[in-house]
């Protein structure tokens, strides 16, 4: 059923069709409006068969998850940025146990300075858990990922992050196809684990492992992961065969056949993109783009065929590896091993910067002369840090930096200080 | 007093003997030829372990009591991974060690799963000693206590971080001497209170069952726990365990400096519901701080090369204020 509803609600709406029994629920902007609508519909009766509980921490609500999961419950929790930094060891762990646990990250910056707006440093810093992460382009998108993820994460049994820009999608209503019961019921079997705490059939899970078989253990999850860039372009054909649209799936490409600039992208950005590849199409540019969907595991081989045959390749991240550039950049770099092309890394975007259809027009033509250096920070206000850096060489003491950068922007630049 | 002892053991001259002088049935878990063995032998604990020897009564006692449905998760520490070297388990029940800080929010999670699948007839134990309690995981016990989430926590004080060398935790004692307490300087040893009174924080979370149980005192921690597993929603027990490692004892001293906390006063034995003290188990024979403190090398510089009055005197002090709060002395005979 076509609904105008916000991207959080439709989320909620589609776990709710996923039959979760545990869900764990601790509030961090921007997924916040997810588990609110969860409570409701539990607390309504509408979601039957389903335990919420209030936790008072991210590491309980994935260590409830943990527990939950481990008893043979369908499992989930949502959470942002220093929430998802907050679990971290439990994030290692529910994958280290190899539990099927679906998690939502509403992608947000990480302090400091405090920043509740979107980019993907806080996935990205989970990267090497050993979760599967999969990344949304639309609301419409990010409703049929977590469907297809509480499958992928059982038939494998290992766990899943479903990412969404926060705000951008978590807070923007949007049209969204949502299926029904039956649809959903007919794509996503009951739970059956692989492992369960069982009186009548004791285990032992999480026993300590040594020198002489971890090295095994980590490669078998490796394995799964490469078990899974098979399963996730299956799923989302079967998924495509029930439902009549395309989502999910290793990346999608958007009018590359004969480009010679192809830009890459994780998320809602490539709406964005598309429409500047659209507009330079129309004026002759032979440019295209391509979204990942899979971050995790690295779709290597299909990003190869995707733009291997370009002259230049434009990562556009919403994430900085500090000291380096871009993470994203690192795969797609990896994947090309062996073809010569240029490669540019765009670091965009940061702490919710808009990433304006002009910039991105901008850039790609400069992308296009080839004249980017190796690593750009799109719309960078260059004058606010050069006035920065002169202070700190001026002064020793020369207090915070981003209280020193507001001042600039506010107060000083203003005249009012 | 436990209410299914007909025969008071030191009728008998010693504090040892009891399970022949009663029926079978009344005999303790660990006397019966059908008990679990949760935790089996061929572990890997150190001779005269307090914990290894709480656990494998606890554990016990709550499988007789729940007819074998058990789950247990298990924080990590000394439990954990004396139990479990790879490729070998002493667990014979459903066990999930998950990490340091969380058994009690995963045995919440244990038990939601086992609510909504309909099998509330098993029960849920978490387990950690006094690190994973009174410390890294003491914010999930807080709130597990809070939500009142239908989980046993079972916490094994041994008054440090004994798995990773004896350093100082939140439940050390004054005075004590760890590797991050050395009997140097001063002020020899741990230098704050009397820890963080965990079971005192637990009823104040207003939680239906609260108890403090001795290795020294097994039927006792028997009865509570086998009390404990079967009543619905959050409760704690705390289970003084001697670690000859850390406390500088003999192995074959565990049950007697044991003995020596809970009848110095040390250690007080009580229950609690809903908040509210309930019982209280009596000292029996009444002994000064020093008989527990010296049998023990981690306080051996409150006695050598002098003796440290002023110390021993706040130890003591301690001993006194429990005895009063809790009403430890109610026969002549303990008085004297």
């Amino acid at each position: 059923m076509l609904r105008q509803i916000e991207g959080s609600r439709a989320v909620a709406e589609a776990i709710a069709l996923a039959r979760p029994e545990v869900i764990c629920a601790y509030p961090i902007t921007p997924q916040t409006h997810i588990v609110e609508g969860l409570s409701e519909l539990v607390k309504a009766g509408e979601l039957r068969g389903c335990e919420f509980i209030n936790v008072e921490s991210e590491f309980a609500a994935l260590s409830v998850a943990i527990g939950a999961s481990a008893a043979g419950a369908r499992s989930y929790t949502a959470t942002s940025s220093q929430g998802l930094l907050f679990m971290a060891e439990a994030v290692y762990n529910a994958a280290g146990l190899g539990l099927p646990i679906v998690m939502t990250i509403g992608n947000r910056a990480i302090g400091a300075p405090i920043n509740i707006w979107n980019d993907h440093s806080d996935s990205m810093s989970m990267r090497d858990s050993g979760w599967i992460q999969l990344h949304a382009e639309t609301n419409q998108e990010a409703l049929d990922l977590h469907i297809q993820a509480f499958r992928l994460a059982e038939t494998l049994s290992m766990p899943v992050m479903v990412c969404m820009d926060g705000f951008i999608l978590t807070h923007a209503v949007e049209r969204v196809d949502m299926p029904t019961q039956v649809e959903v019921d007919s794509y996503l079997i009951p739970f059956e684990p692989r492992q369960v705490l069982d009186p009548a059939e004791p285990v032992s899970m999480g026993a300590m492992v040594g020198p002489e078989a971890f090295m095994e253990v980590r490669y078998l999850a490796h394995h799964k992961q490469m078990q899974a860039l098979e399963l996730i372009p299956q799923l989302a054909e079967e998924f495509e065969l029930r439902f009549g649209r395309k989502s999910g799936g290793l990346l999608r490409s958007y009018r590359c056949e004969d480009a010679e600039t192809i830009v890459v992208a994780l998320g809602s950005v490539n709406g964005t993109v598309q429409e500047v590849v659209d507009a330079m199409r129309a004026q002759g540019v032979r440019i295209g783009s391509v979204a990942i969907t899979a971050f995790r595991p690295f779709p290597l081989d299909a990003v190869r065929a995707a733009i291997g045959h370009a002259k230049r390749v434009v990562v556009l991240e919403k994430s900085l590896a500090v000291g380096l550039g871009g993470i994203l950049s690192d795969g797609v770099r990896k994947s090309l091993s062996g073809i010569q092309l240029k490669g540019y890394t765009v670091i965009a975007g940061l702490g919710g910067r808009n990433i304006t259809r002009a910039s991105l027009h901008k850039l790609f033509e400069a992308a296009g002369r080839d004249e980017l250096e190796a690593v750009t920070f799109l719309d960078l206000n260059t004058s606010v840090v050069e006035r920065e850096l002169v202070r700190e060489r001026l002064q020793r003491r020369s207090g915070p930096t981003a209280e020193s950068v507001l001042r600039q922007l506010g107060t000083v630049a203003s005249g009012i200080g | 007093m436990d209410p299914r002892q007909p025969v008071k053991f030191y009728q008998t001259g010693t504090f040892t003997v009891g399970n022949r002088l009663l029926d079978t049935d009344e005999r303790s878990v660990q006397a019966n030829m059908e008990r679990t063995n949760s935790l089996n032998s061929g572990h890997r604990a150190c001779q005269g372990c307090g914990e290894a020897l709480g656990a494998r009564y606890a554990l016990d006692a709550a499988m007789r009591a729940t007819d074998n449905q058990l789950v247990a998760v298990n924080a990590t520490g000394c439990l954990e991974v004396f139990s479990t070297p790879y490729p070998e388990t002493s667990w014979q029940i459903p066990w999930l060690h998950s990490l340091f800080g969380n058994a009690a929010a995963v045995a919440s999670g244990v038990a939601a799963a086992l609510k909504v699948r309909g099998r509330e007839h098993v029960r849920v134990i978490a387990q950690g000693g006094d690190g994973g309690t009174t410390d890294i995981g003491f914010g999930c016990l807080s709130g597990m206590f809070e939500r009142n989430d239908d989980v046993l926590y079972i916490c094994y004080d041994n008054e440090a971080y004994m798995n990773t060398g004896v350093q100082r935790s939140s439940a050390t004692p004054l005075a004590a001497r760890t590797a991050t307490t050395p009997a140097v300087g001063p002020h020899p040893g741990a230098e704050s209170g009397r820890g963080k009174n965990v079971p005192v924080i637990a009823m104040a979370h207003n939680i239906p069952y609260v108890a403090t149980a001795s290795v020294a005192n097994l039927r006792d921690l028997e009865e509570k726990v086998a009390r404990a597993i079967l009543i619905r929603g959050a409760r704690y027990v705390h289970i003084h365990v001697p670690c000859p490692l850390g406390w500088g004892s003999a192995p074959a001293d565990t049950i007697r400096v044991a003995r020596a906390a809970v009848e110095s006063g040390l250690f007080p034995l009580y229950e609690a519901e809903h908040g509210e003290v309930t019982g209280r188990t009596p000292i029996r024979r009444r002994v000064p701080v020093d008989d527990y403190l010296k049998l023990q090398r981690r306080f051996a510089h409150l006695f050598s090369p002098k003796r440290d009055d002023a110390r021993l005197g706040q130890i003591q002090a301690i001993a006194d204020r429990n005895i009063v709060n809790y009403g430890l002395l109610d026969t002549e005979d303990a008085r004297g």
